[in-house]
Protein backbone atom coordinates (compact mmCIF):
# COMPACT_ATOMS: atom_id res chain seq x y z
CA UNK A 1 0.00 0.00 0.00
CA UNK A 2 1.70 3.10 -1.36
CA UNK A 3 4.63 1.40 -1.11
CA UNK A 4 4.43 0.14 2.39
CA UNK A 5 4.51 -3.44 2.58
CA UNK A 6 5.03 -3.90 6.35
CA UNK A 7 1.17 -4.38 7.74
CA UNK A 8 2.93 -2.61 11.31
CA UNK A 9 4.15 0.22 9.33
CA UNK A 10 0.74 0.33 7.57
CA UNK A 11 -1.00 0.81 11.33
CA UNK A 12 1.01 2.88 12.53
CA UNK A 13 -0.01 5.52 9.74
CA UNK A 14 -3.43 4.46 10.23
CA UNK A 15 -2.99 4.91 14.37
CA UNK A 16 -1.86 8.02 13.60
CA UNK A 17 -4.69 9.61 11.25
CA UNK A 18 -6.96 7.87 13.20
CA UNK A 19 -5.87 9.69 16.52
CA UNK A 20 -5.64 12.91 14.88
CA UNK A 21 -9.35 12.40 13.66
CA UNK A 22 -10.94 11.49 16.78
CA UNK A 23 -9.10 14.66 18.64
CA UNK A 24 -11.17 16.53 15.93
CA UNK A 25 -14.69 15.05 16.30
CA UNK A 26 -13.89 14.96 20.67
CA UNK A 27 -13.28 18.78 20.21
CA UNK A 28 -16.30 19.19 18.25
CA UNK A 29 -18.56 17.12 19.59
CA UNK A 30 -17.78 18.26 23.74
CA UNK A 31 -16.98 21.89 22.59
CA UNK A 32 -19.67 22.90 24.76
CA UNK A 33 -19.62 20.50 27.30
CA UNK A 34 -18.70 21.55 31.23
CA UNK A 35 -18.76 18.45 31.94
CA UNK A 36 -15.24 17.23 33.73
CA UNK B 1 25.32 28.91 4.65
CA UNK B 2 22.74 31.19 3.50
CA UNK B 3 22.85 34.83 2.70
CA UNK B 4 23.65 36.47 6.60
CA UNK B 5 21.27 39.78 5.78
CA UNK B 6 17.88 37.20 4.85
CA UNK B 7 18.83 35.05 8.27
CA UNK B 8 20.02 37.65 10.53
CA UNK B 9 16.91 39.58 9.37
CA UNK B 10 14.74 37.08 9.62
CA UNK B 11 16.08 35.97 13.25
CA UNK B 12 16.16 39.87 14.18
CA UNK B 13 12.57 40.02 13.62
CA UNK B 14 11.64 36.92 15.06
CA UNK B 15 13.40 38.00 18.33
CA UNK B 16 11.85 41.04 18.64
CA UNK B 17 8.49 39.58 18.03
CA UNK B 18 9.32 37.24 21.29
CA UNK B 19 10.20 40.14 23.47
CA UNK B 20 7.24 42.08 22.31
CA UNK B 21 4.92 38.97 23.71
CA UNK B 22 6.80 38.84 26.85
CA UNK B 23 6.07 42.49 27.53
CA UNK B 24 2.52 41.95 26.97
CA UNK B 25 3.14 38.82 29.61
CA UNK B 26 5.23 40.95 31.80
CA UNK B 27 1.84 43.77 31.89
CA UNK B 28 -0.46 40.97 33.24
CA UNK B 29 2.10 39.33 35.49
CA UNK B 30 1.58 40.91 39.35
CA UNK B 31 1.68 38.15 41.61
CA UNK B 32 3.51 34.73 42.47
CA UNK B 33 0.05 33.06 41.37
CA UNK B 34 0.45 34.91 37.91
CA UNK B 35 3.81 34.08 37.42
CA UNK B 36 3.02 30.54 37.44
CA UNK B 37 -0.64 29.91 36.30
CA UNK B 38 -0.98 32.92 34.00
CA UNK B 39 -3.91 33.38 35.94
CA UNK B 40 -5.97 30.51 34.82
CA UNK B 41 -8.19 32.13 31.87
CA UNK B 42 -6.04 30.87 29.17
CA UNK B 43 -8.24 30.46 25.96
CA UNK B 44 -8.21 26.96 24.27
CA UNK B 45 -6.58 27.39 21.14
CA UNK B 46 -3.69 28.71 23.18
CA UNK B 47 -3.43 25.57 25.27
CA UNK B 48 -3.88 23.54 23.03
CA UNK B 49 -1.17 25.18 20.54
CA UNK B 50 0.90 26.36 23.51
CA UNK B 51 0.56 22.32 24.79
CA UNK B 52 1.34 21.15 21.44
CA UNK B 53 4.39 23.48 20.87
CA UNK B 54 5.71 22.74 24.60
CA UNK B 55 5.70 18.79 23.57
CA UNK B 56 7.45 19.11 20.34
CA UNK B 57 11.01 19.80 20.33
CA UNK B 58 14.30 20.28 18.42
CA UNK B 59 14.18 16.91 19.99
CA UNK B 60 11.11 15.74 18.02
CA UNK B 61 12.38 17.48 14.85
CA UNK B 62 16.07 16.77 14.64
CA UNK B 63 16.79 14.50 17.24
CA UNK B 64 14.09 11.75 16.11
CA UNK B 65 13.99 13.04 12.61
CA UNK B 66 17.44 11.66 12.60
CA UNK B 67 16.51 8.52 14.62
CA UNK B 68 13.75 8.00 11.27
CA UNK B 69 16.54 8.45 9.04
CA UNK B 70 18.27 5.13 10.71
CA UNK B 71 16.02 2.98 11.69
CA UNK B 72 13.06 3.82 9.42
CA UNK B 73 9.65 4.57 9.63
CA UNK B 74 8.86 1.95 12.74
CA UNK B 75 9.22 4.93 14.90
CA UNK B 76 5.68 6.33 12.99
CA UNK B 77 4.38 4.58 16.26
CA UNK B 78 5.44 7.43 17.94
CA UNK B 79 3.81 10.09 16.55
CA UNK B 80 0.78 7.60 16.93
CA UNK B 81 1.39 7.51 21.00
CA UNK B 82 1.74 11.31 20.59
CA UNK B 83 -1.36 12.08 19.78
CA UNK B 84 -3.16 9.11 21.00
CA UNK B 85 -2.03 8.97 24.14
CA UNK B 86 -0.10 12.42 24.19
CA UNK B 87 -3.29 14.44 23.55
CA UNK B 88 -6.55 12.25 23.56
CA UNK B 89 -5.61 10.32 26.71
CA UNK B 90 -3.90 13.34 28.46
CA UNK B 91 -6.43 15.85 27.23
CA UNK B 92 -9.55 13.91 28.35
CA UNK B 93 -8.87 11.47 30.78
CA UNK B 94 -5.88 13.48 33.23
CA UNK B 95 -6.32 16.69 32.17
CA UNK B 96 -9.45 17.29 33.48
CA UNK B 97 -9.02 15.60 36.98
CA UNK B 98 -5.68 17.77 37.06
CA UNK B 99 -7.59 20.89 36.49
CA UNK B 100 -10.36 19.57 38.97
CA UNK B 101 -7.94 18.78 41.88
CA UNK B 102 -5.44 21.71 40.92
CA UNK B 103 -8.39 24.13 41.82
CA UNK B 104 -9.67 22.15 44.97
CA UNK B 105 -6.29 22.06 46.59
CA UNK B 106 -5.40 25.63 45.40
CA UNK B 107 -1.77 24.57 43.39
CA UNK B 108 0.65 26.27 40.82
CA UNK B 109 2.93 23.86 40.39
CA UNK B 110 2.87 19.89 39.39
CA UNK B 111 5.15 18.84 42.64
CA UNK B 112 2.52 20.77 44.83
CA UNK B 113 0.18 18.96 43.07
CA UNK B 114 1.18 15.72 43.74
CA UNK B 115 2.32 16.69 47.18
CA UNK B 116 -1.07 18.20 48.23
CA UNK B 117 -3.08 15.38 46.87
CA UNK B 118 -1.48 13.11 49.05
CA UNK B 119 -0.94 15.64 52.24
CA UNK B 120 2.79 14.82 52.15
CA UNK B 121 5.99 17.31 51.96
CA UNK B 122 8.17 14.77 51.55
CA UNK B 123 6.38 13.91 48.52
CA UNK B 124 6.50 17.33 47.14
CA UNK B 125 10.23 18.03 47.87
CA UNK B 126 11.65 14.67 46.15
CA UNK B 127 9.50 15.63 43.09
CA UNK B 128 10.85 18.79 42.81
CA UNK B 129 14.30 17.49 43.43
CA UNK B 130 13.77 14.18 40.23
CA UNK B 131 13.02 17.74 37.94
CA UNK B 132 15.83 19.78 39.02
CA UNK B 133 18.22 16.62 38.59
CA UNK B 134 16.83 15.29 35.40
CA UNK B 135 15.25 18.69 33.45
CA UNK B 136 18.60 20.67 33.25
CA UNK B 137 19.44 17.82 30.48
CA UNK B 138 16.48 17.75 29.30
CA UNK B 139 16.99 21.63 28.69
CA UNK B 140 20.71 21.04 27.33
CA UNK B 141 19.70 18.41 24.79
CA UNK B 142 16.76 21.23 23.48
CA UNK B 143 19.62 24.09 23.36
CA UNK B 144 22.62 21.74 21.74
CA UNK B 145 19.64 20.64 18.63
CA UNK B 146 18.63 24.83 18.44
CA UNK B 147 22.04 26.12 18.65
CA UNK B 148 23.73 23.24 16.16
CA UNK B 149 21.33 24.08 13.33
CA UNK B 150 21.98 27.85 14.04
CA UNK B 151 25.80 28.06 14.32
CA UNK B 152 25.93 25.53 10.58
CA UNK B 153 23.28 28.05 8.85
CA UNK B 154 24.14 31.27 10.02
CA UNK B 155 27.96 32.48 8.45
CA UNK B 156 30.42 32.99 10.95
CA UNK B 157 28.27 32.32 14.14
CA UNK B 158 29.95 29.76 16.82
CA UNK B 159 28.04 26.80 18.41
CA UNK B 160 28.42 28.54 22.17
CA UNK B 161 27.57 32.00 20.44
CA UNK B 162 24.34 30.59 19.43
CA UNK B 163 23.48 28.73 22.22
CA UNK B 164 23.90 32.16 24.16
CA UNK B 165 21.74 33.97 21.93
CA UNK B 166 19.36 31.18 21.76
CA UNK B 167 18.89 31.28 25.64
CA UNK B 168 19.26 35.22 26.39
CA UNK B 169 15.95 35.89 24.25
CA UNK B 170 14.44 32.55 25.96
CA UNK B 171 15.32 33.74 29.21
CA UNK B 172 14.18 37.57 28.37
CA UNK B 173 10.55 36.41 27.99
CA UNK B 174 10.36 33.61 30.69
CA UNK B 175 11.88 35.79 33.79
CA UNK B 176 10.52 38.58 32.93
CA UNK B 177 6.77 37.18 32.22
CA UNK B 178 6.16 33.88 33.73
CA UNK B 179 4.24 31.46 32.07
CA UNK B 180 1.78 33.95 30.41
CA UNK B 181 4.15 35.39 28.42
CA UNK B 182 5.48 31.45 27.92
CA UNK B 183 1.81 30.29 26.27
CA UNK B 184 1.87 33.89 24.18
CA UNK B 185 4.93 33.05 22.64
CA UNK B 186 4.37 29.18 22.73
CA UNK B 187 1.30 30.18 20.14
CA UNK B 188 3.02 31.85 17.69
CA UNK B 189 6.11 29.69 17.32
CA UNK B 190 3.68 27.06 17.21
CA UNK B 191 1.95 28.60 14.20
CA UNK B 192 5.26 29.29 12.79
CA UNK B 193 5.99 25.12 13.53
CA UNK B 194 2.80 24.48 11.14
CA UNK B 195 3.75 26.51 8.35
CA UNK B 196 7.58 25.51 8.56
CA UNK B 197 6.80 21.59 8.60
CA UNK B 198 3.78 21.89 5.94
CA UNK B 199 6.37 23.81 3.47
CA UNK B 200 9.05 21.00 4.02
CA UNK B 201 6.60 18.15 3.50
CA UNK B 202 5.41 19.54 0.39
CA UNK B 203 8.90 20.64 -1.31
CA UNK B 204 10.19 16.62 0.08
CA UNK B 205 7.02 15.07 -1.77
CA UNK B 206 7.49 17.05 -4.86
CA UNK B 207 11.16 16.31 -5.09
CA UNK B 208 11.13 12.51 -4.50
CA UNK B 209 7.62 11.78 -7.07
CA UNK B 210 5.33 11.92 -4.39
CA UNK B 211 4.37 9.92 -1.70
CA UNK B 212 4.29 6.28 -3.16
CA UNK B 213 7.15 6.68 -5.17
CA UNK B 214 9.19 8.20 -1.98
CA UNK B 215 7.69 4.96 -0.21
CA UNK B 216 8.67 2.63 -3.33
CA UNK B 217 12.26 4.05 -3.46
CA UNK B 218 12.82 3.84 -0.05
CA UNK B 219 11.36 0.30 0.19
CA UNK B 220 13.84 -0.52 -2.29
CA UNK B 221 16.80 1.06 -0.61
CA UNK B 222 16.98 -1.89 1.89
CA UNK B 223 19.53 -3.76 0.12
CA UNK B 224 21.56 -0.64 1.35
CA UNK B 225 21.08 -1.51 4.82
CA UNK B 226 24.22 -1.35 6.78
CA UNK B 227 25.60 -4.99 7.84
CA UNK B 228 25.47 -3.86 11.45
CA UNK B 229 22.00 -2.92 11.39
CA UNK B 230 20.79 -6.16 9.46
CA UNK B 231 22.89 -7.96 12.30
CA UNK B 232 20.69 -6.27 14.78
CA UNK B 233 17.55 -7.31 13.44
CA UNK B 234 16.35 -4.02 10.79
CA UNK B 235 14.44 -5.23 8.32
CA UNK B 236 14.13 -2.04 5.81
CA UNK B 237 13.06 1.68 6.07
CA UNK B 238 9.59 0.63 5.42
CA UNK B 239 9.17 -2.13 8.45
CA UNK B 240 9.51 -2.97 11.48
CA UNK B 241 12.44 -4.23 13.45
CA UNK B 242 12.51 -7.91 13.74
CA UNK B 243 10.68 -9.07 17.42
CA UNK B 244 12.92 -8.62 20.26
CA UNK B 245 16.17 -8.32 18.34
CA UNK B 246 18.14 -5.23 19.66
CA UNK B 247 17.35 -2.96 16.85
CA UNK B 248 13.95 -3.55 18.03
CA UNK B 249 14.42 -2.73 21.51
CA UNK B 250 16.35 0.73 20.28
CA UNK B 251 13.04 1.79 18.51
CA UNK B 252 10.33 0.38 21.04
CA UNK B 253 12.15 0.09 24.73
CA UNK B 254 14.04 3.44 24.14
CA UNK B 255 12.47 5.61 21.70
CA UNK B 256 8.45 4.38 21.24
CA UNK B 257 7.82 3.61 25.27
CA UNK B 258 9.64 6.33 27.31
CA UNK B 259 8.52 9.20 25.32
CA UNK B 260 5.17 7.56 24.06
CA UNK B 261 3.67 6.88 27.81
CA UNK B 262 6.32 9.33 29.88
CA UNK B 263 4.16 12.22 28.38
CA UNK B 264 1.58 11.67 30.79
CA UNK B 265 3.73 12.59 33.54
CA UNK B 266 5.23 15.68 32.40
CA UNK B 267 5.50 18.35 34.92
CA UNK B 268 5.70 21.12 31.95
CA UNK B 269 2.64 19.92 30.06
CA UNK B 270 0.52 18.70 33.19
CA UNK B 271 0.89 22.66 34.04
CA UNK B 272 -1.28 23.71 31.18
CA UNK B 273 -4.01 21.95 32.25
CA UNK B 274 -3.70 23.84 35.65
CA UNK B 275 -4.37 27.48 33.16
CA UNK B 276 -7.61 25.86 31.80
CA UNK B 277 -10.68 28.43 33.37
CA UNK B 278 -13.36 25.13 32.60
CA UNK B 279 -13.68 21.43 31.38
CA UNK B 280 -15.02 23.38 28.02
CA UNK B 281 -11.52 25.25 27.50
CA UNK B 282 -9.69 21.40 27.34
CA UNK B 283 -12.30 20.14 25.32
CA UNK B 284 -11.58 22.73 22.65
CA UNK B 285 -7.98 22.55 22.88
CA UNK B 286 -7.60 18.80 21.90
CA UNK B 287 -8.49 19.31 18.03
CA UNK B 288 -6.03 22.05 17.73
CA UNK B 289 -3.55 19.62 19.64
CA UNK B 290 -4.44 16.58 17.92
CA UNK B 291 -3.60 18.48 14.36
CA UNK B 292 -0.43 20.12 15.15
CA UNK B 293 1.26 17.09 16.64
CA UNK B 294 0.26 14.81 13.34
CA UNK B 295 2.20 18.06 11.61
CA UNK B 296 5.11 17.69 13.60
CA UNK B 297 6.12 14.03 14.88
CA UNK B 298 4.21 12.83 11.68
CA UNK B 299 5.84 14.92 8.85
CA UNK B 300 9.36 14.92 10.90
CA UNK B 301 9.39 11.45 11.53
CA UNK B 302 8.13 10.68 7.38
CA UNK B 303 10.88 13.24 5.96
CA UNK B 304 13.73 11.41 8.25
CA UNK B 305 13.13 8.50 7.10
CA UNK B 306 12.70 9.44 3.31
CA UNK B 307 15.71 11.36 3.60
CA UNK B 308 17.27 8.13 2.63
CA UNK B 309 15.72 8.31 -0.62
CA UNK B 310 17.56 11.96 -1.32
CA UNK B 311 20.75 10.91 -0.08
CA UNK B 312 20.58 8.14 -2.13
CA UNK B 313 19.62 10.17 -5.66
CA UNK B 314 22.19 12.73 -4.92
CA UNK B 315 25.39 12.34 -6.80
CA UNK B 316 27.03 14.72 -4.16
CA UNK B 317 26.30 12.21 -1.65
CA UNK B 318 25.29 8.64 -3.16
CA UNK B 319 24.52 7.16 0.32
CA UNK B 320 22.08 6.50 3.14
CA UNK B 321 21.50 9.48 5.44
CA UNK B 322 23.65 7.53 8.16
CA UNK B 323 26.45 7.90 6.15
CA UNK B 324 25.98 11.32 4.50
CA UNK B 325 25.99 12.84 7.85
CA UNK B 326 28.62 11.53 9.05
CA UNK B 327 27.39 8.68 11.22
CA UNK B 328 25.88 12.13 13.59
CA UNK B 329 22.15 11.41 13.63
CA UNK B 330 21.44 14.63 14.90
CA UNK B 331 22.95 15.96 12.13
CA UNK B 332 20.63 14.78 9.21
CA UNK B 333 17.57 16.83 9.16
CA UNK B 334 20.21 19.76 9.02
CA UNK B 335 22.02 18.68 6.55
CA UNK B 336 19.08 17.18 4.29
CA UNK B 337 17.70 21.14 4.45
CA UNK B 338 20.70 22.92 4.47
CA UNK B 339 21.47 20.57 0.73
CA UNK B 340 18.11 20.21 -0.59
CA UNK B 341 16.22 23.43 0.15
CA UNK B 342 16.35 27.14 -0.79
CA UNK B 343 18.00 29.61 1.31
CA UNK B 344 14.52 31.08 2.00
CA UNK B 345 13.04 27.58 3.28
CA UNK B 346 16.18 26.69 4.95
CA UNK B 347 15.58 30.16 6.80
CA UNK B 348 12.63 29.14 7.16
CA UNK B 349 12.93 25.94 9.28
CA UNK B 350 15.80 27.65 11.17
CA UNK B 351 13.33 30.25 12.61
CA UNK B 352 10.83 26.59 12.97
CA UNK B 353 13.67 24.96 14.71
CA UNK B 354 14.15 28.03 16.95
CA UNK B 355 10.28 28.16 17.85
CA UNK B 356 10.55 24.64 18.22
CA UNK B 357 13.36 24.99 20.74
CA UNK B 358 12.27 28.21 22.65
CA UNK B 359 8.40 27.11 22.96
CA UNK B 360 10.18 23.98 25.03
CA UNK B 361 12.88 25.30 26.41
CA UNK B 362 10.73 28.55 28.29
CA UNK B 363 8.45 26.11 29.69
CA UNK B 364 11.39 23.90 31.06
CA UNK B 365 12.68 27.04 32.39
CA UNK B 366 9.57 27.76 33.99
CA UNK B 367 9.33 24.20 35.53
CA UNK B 368 12.42 24.09 36.79
CA UNK B 369 12.44 28.02 38.28
CA UNK B 370 9.19 27.43 40.13
CA UNK B 371 9.77 23.79 41.49
CA UNK B 372 13.18 25.32 42.88
CA UNK B 373 11.68 29.01 44.07
CA UNK B 374 7.91 27.62 44.90
CA UNK B 375 8.45 23.96 45.90
CA UNK B 376 11.55 23.41 47.29
CA UNK B 377 13.16 26.98 48.80
CA UNK B 378 9.19 28.38 49.76
CA UNK B 379 9.28 25.29 52.11
CA UNK B 380 12.37 25.34 52.81
CA UNK B 381 12.85 28.35 54.12
CA UNK B 382 11.08 27.91 57.26
CA UNK B 383 13.27 25.64 58.62
CA UNK B 384 14.49 26.83 61.85
CA UNK B 385 18.35 26.68 60.64
CA UNK B 386 17.68 29.33 57.84
CA UNK B 387 18.05 33.15 59.35
CA UNK B 388 15.18 35.66 59.41
CA UNK B 389 16.42 38.16 57.11
CA UNK B 390 16.99 35.02 54.42
CA UNK B 391 13.39 34.54 54.41
CA UNK B 392 11.69 37.64 53.05
CA UNK B 393 8.09 38.14 53.62
CA UNK B 394 5.12 36.07 52.69
CA UNK B 395 3.65 38.02 49.87
CA UNK B 396 2.64 37.55 46.06
CA UNK B 397 5.62 40.26 44.74
CA UNK B 398 8.65 38.15 46.68
CA UNK B 399 7.28 34.99 45.71
CA UNK B 400 7.39 36.57 42.34
CA UNK B 401 10.82 37.31 42.98
CA UNK B 402 12.13 34.34 44.27
CA UNK B 403 10.96 32.78 41.45
CA UNK B 404 12.42 34.82 38.94
CA UNK B 405 15.86 34.27 40.69
CA UNK B 406 15.38 30.93 40.88
CA UNK B 407 14.29 30.86 36.46
CA UNK B 408 18.04 32.68 36.02
CA UNK B 409 19.61 30.04 38.19
CA UNK B 410 18.01 26.92 36.44
CA UNK B 411 18.50 28.91 33.30
CA UNK B 412 22.93 29.07 33.81
CA UNK B 413 23.09 25.70 35.04
CA UNK B 414 20.95 23.96 31.79
CA UNK B 415 23.45 26.51 29.52
CA UNK B 416 26.73 25.03 31.44
CA UNK B 417 25.53 21.71 31.14
CA UNK B 418 24.85 22.11 27.15
CA UNK B 419 28.39 23.55 26.40
CA UNK B 420 29.88 20.56 28.43
CA UNK B 421 27.61 17.51 27.08
CA UNK B 422 28.80 15.61 23.89
CA UNK B 423 27.67 17.13 20.61
CA UNK B 424 27.08 13.74 18.78
CA UNK B 425 26.16 10.18 18.91
CA UNK B 426 22.26 11.31 19.21
CA UNK B 427 22.29 12.71 22.25
CA UNK B 428 19.67 15.07 21.21
CA UNK B 429 17.29 12.32 21.51
CA UNK B 430 18.89 10.22 24.22
CA UNK B 431 18.48 13.01 26.80
CA UNK B 432 14.82 13.29 25.66
CA UNK B 433 14.04 9.79 26.28
CA UNK B 434 16.20 9.63 29.45
CA UNK B 435 13.99 12.31 30.91
CA UNK B 436 10.40 11.61 29.77
CA UNK B 437 11.76 7.94 31.10
CA UNK B 438 12.77 9.07 34.86
CA UNK B 439 8.98 10.89 34.94
CA UNK B 440 6.85 8.24 33.80
CA UNK B 441 9.26 5.74 35.77
CA UNK B 442 9.22 8.18 39.06
CA UNK B 443 5.66 10.14 39.10
CA UNK B 444 2.89 8.04 36.16
CA UNK B 445 1.86 5.47 39.21
CA UNK B 446 1.19 7.74 41.76
CA UNK B 447 -0.16 10.53 39.47
CA UNK B 448 -2.47 8.09 38.15
CA UNK B 449 -3.15 6.72 41.70
CA UNK B 450 -4.27 10.36 43.03
CA UNK B 451 -6.12 11.21 39.86
CA UNK B 452 -8.31 7.34 39.83
CA UNK B 453 -8.63 6.37 43.18
CA UNK B 454 -11.51 6.73 45.49
CA UNK B 455 -8.51 7.05 48.54
CA UNK B 456 -5.22 7.74 47.29
CA UNK B 457 -2.79 5.57 49.49
CA UNK B 458 0.10 8.14 50.83
CA UNK B 459 2.47 5.13 51.78
CA UNK B 460 1.76 3.18 48.59
CA UNK B 461 2.46 6.32 46.68
CA UNK B 462 5.85 7.45 48.81
CA UNK B 463 7.27 3.56 48.33
CA UNK B 464 6.32 3.56 44.47
CA UNK B 465 8.00 7.24 43.91
CA UNK B 466 11.03 5.77 45.75
CA UNK B 467 11.13 2.64 44.09
CA UNK B 468 10.67 4.04 40.60
CA UNK B 469 13.33 6.55 40.84
CA UNK B 470 16.19 4.58 42.63
CA UNK B 471 15.67 1.90 40.21
CA UNK B 472 15.54 4.00 36.77
CA UNK B 473 18.98 5.73 38.49
CA UNK B 474 20.83 2.44 38.96
CA UNK B 475 19.41 1.13 36.11
CA UNK B 476 20.62 4.05 33.61
CA UNK B 477 24.11 4.41 35.84
CA UNK B 478 25.16 0.52 35.84
CA UNK B 479 22.92 -1.78 33.27
CA UNK B 480 21.89 -0.27 30.70
CA UNK B 481 24.58 0.08 28.63
CA UNK B 482 23.45 3.37 26.28
CA UNK B 483 23.15 5.61 28.92
CA UNK B 484 26.03 3.93 31.13
CA UNK B 485 28.92 4.64 29.17
CA UNK B 486 27.50 8.43 28.56
CA UNK B 487 27.75 8.98 32.30
CA UNK B 488 31.06 6.43 33.38
CA UNK B 489 30.11 5.73 36.46
CA UNK B 490 29.84 1.98 36.14
CA UNK B 491 33.15 2.26 34.13
CA UNK B 492 34.57 4.50 36.92
CA UNK B 493 33.56 1.69 39.89
CA UNK B 494 33.77 -1.59 38.26
CA UNK B 495 35.69 -1.27 35.05
CA UNK B 496 32.65 -2.56 32.94
CA UNK B 497 30.11 -0.47 31.12
CA UNK B 498 27.25 -2.55 32.20
CA UNK B 499 27.07 -4.82 35.28
CA UNK B 500 24.80 -7.36 32.83
CA UNK B 501 25.35 -8.66 29.86
CA UNK B 502 22.64 -9.06 27.13
CA UNK B 503 19.87 -8.46 26.75
CA UNK B 504 19.47 -6.78 30.29
CA UNK B 505 22.08 -4.07 28.67
CA UNK B 506 20.25 -3.00 25.78
CA UNK B 507 16.83 -3.05 27.78
CA UNK B 508 15.57 0.79 28.74
CA UNK B 509 15.33 1.59 32.43
CA UNK B 510 11.54 2.64 32.10
CA UNK B 511 10.85 -1.23 30.73
CA UNK B 512 12.19 -2.42 34.68
CA UNK B 513 11.74 0.81 36.77
CA UNK B 514 7.92 1.50 35.65
CA UNK B 515 6.80 -2.07 36.20
CA UNK B 516 8.60 -2.48 39.64
CA UNK B 517 6.95 1.42 40.83
CA UNK B 518 3.67 0.45 39.68
CA UNK B 519 3.68 -2.96 41.18
CA UNK B 520 5.22 -1.54 44.65
CA UNK B 521 2.23 1.38 44.60
CA UNK B 522 -0.19 -1.53 44.43
CA UNK B 523 1.32 -4.09 46.88
CA UNK B 524 1.51 -1.07 49.71
CA UNK B 525 -2.31 0.11 48.50
CA UNK B 526 -3.79 -3.03 49.47
CA UNK B 527 -1.45 -3.77 52.55
CA UNK B 528 -2.05 -0.07 53.91
CA UNK B 529 -5.83 -0.32 52.88
CA UNK B 530 -6.25 -3.72 54.91
CA UNK B 531 -4.41 -2.24 57.54
CA UNK B 532 -7.13 0.46 57.67
CA UNK B 533 -9.71 -1.82 58.01
CA UNK B 534 -8.23 -3.84 60.45
CA UNK B 535 -7.40 -0.71 62.36
CA UNK B 536 -11.30 0.48 61.88
CA UNK B 537 -12.57 -2.97 62.96
CA UNK B 538 -10.58 -3.13 66.19
CA UNK B 539 -11.76 0.31 67.08
CA UNK B 540 -14.03 1.03 69.91
CA UNK B 541 -17.55 2.16 68.83
CA UNK B 542 -18.92 5.46 70.67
Amino acid sequence: MLGIEDPWIILGYAVLIISAIACVVYGWMKRNSEED
Amino acid sequence: MVDSALIWGATIVYAAAMIYLGYLGWKKTKSGEDYLLAGKNVKSWIIGLSYGSTFISTSAIVGFGGYAAIYGMGIIWLAALNIAVGVLVAFVFFGKRVRKIGQRLKCQTFPELLGRSYNSEFIRWFVALVILIGMPLYAAAVLIGGAIFMSNTIPGLLFSDALLIFAIITAAYVITGGLRAVMYTDALQGALMVIGMIVILAITITSLGGVESANQQLTDLAPQIPQALKDQGMNGWTAFPSFLSENWFSVVATIILPVGIGVLAQPQLAVRFMTAKNAKTLNRAVPVGGIFLIMMTGFAFTIGAWSNVYFWNNPDFHTISFLAAGKDIDSIIPLYINTSMDQTIVTMFMLTLLAAAMSTLSSLFHVMGSAAGYDLWATFKKAKFIPQKWRGEESGKTSLRINRYATIIMIVISLALALVMPKKGGVIAIATAMFFGVCASAFLPLFVHTLFAKRPSKSAARISLAVGTSTWFAWTLFVFAKDSTVFGISKALFRTDSLLSKPWSIIDPIVIALPLSTIALIIVYYWDKRSRMDAAAVAPTT
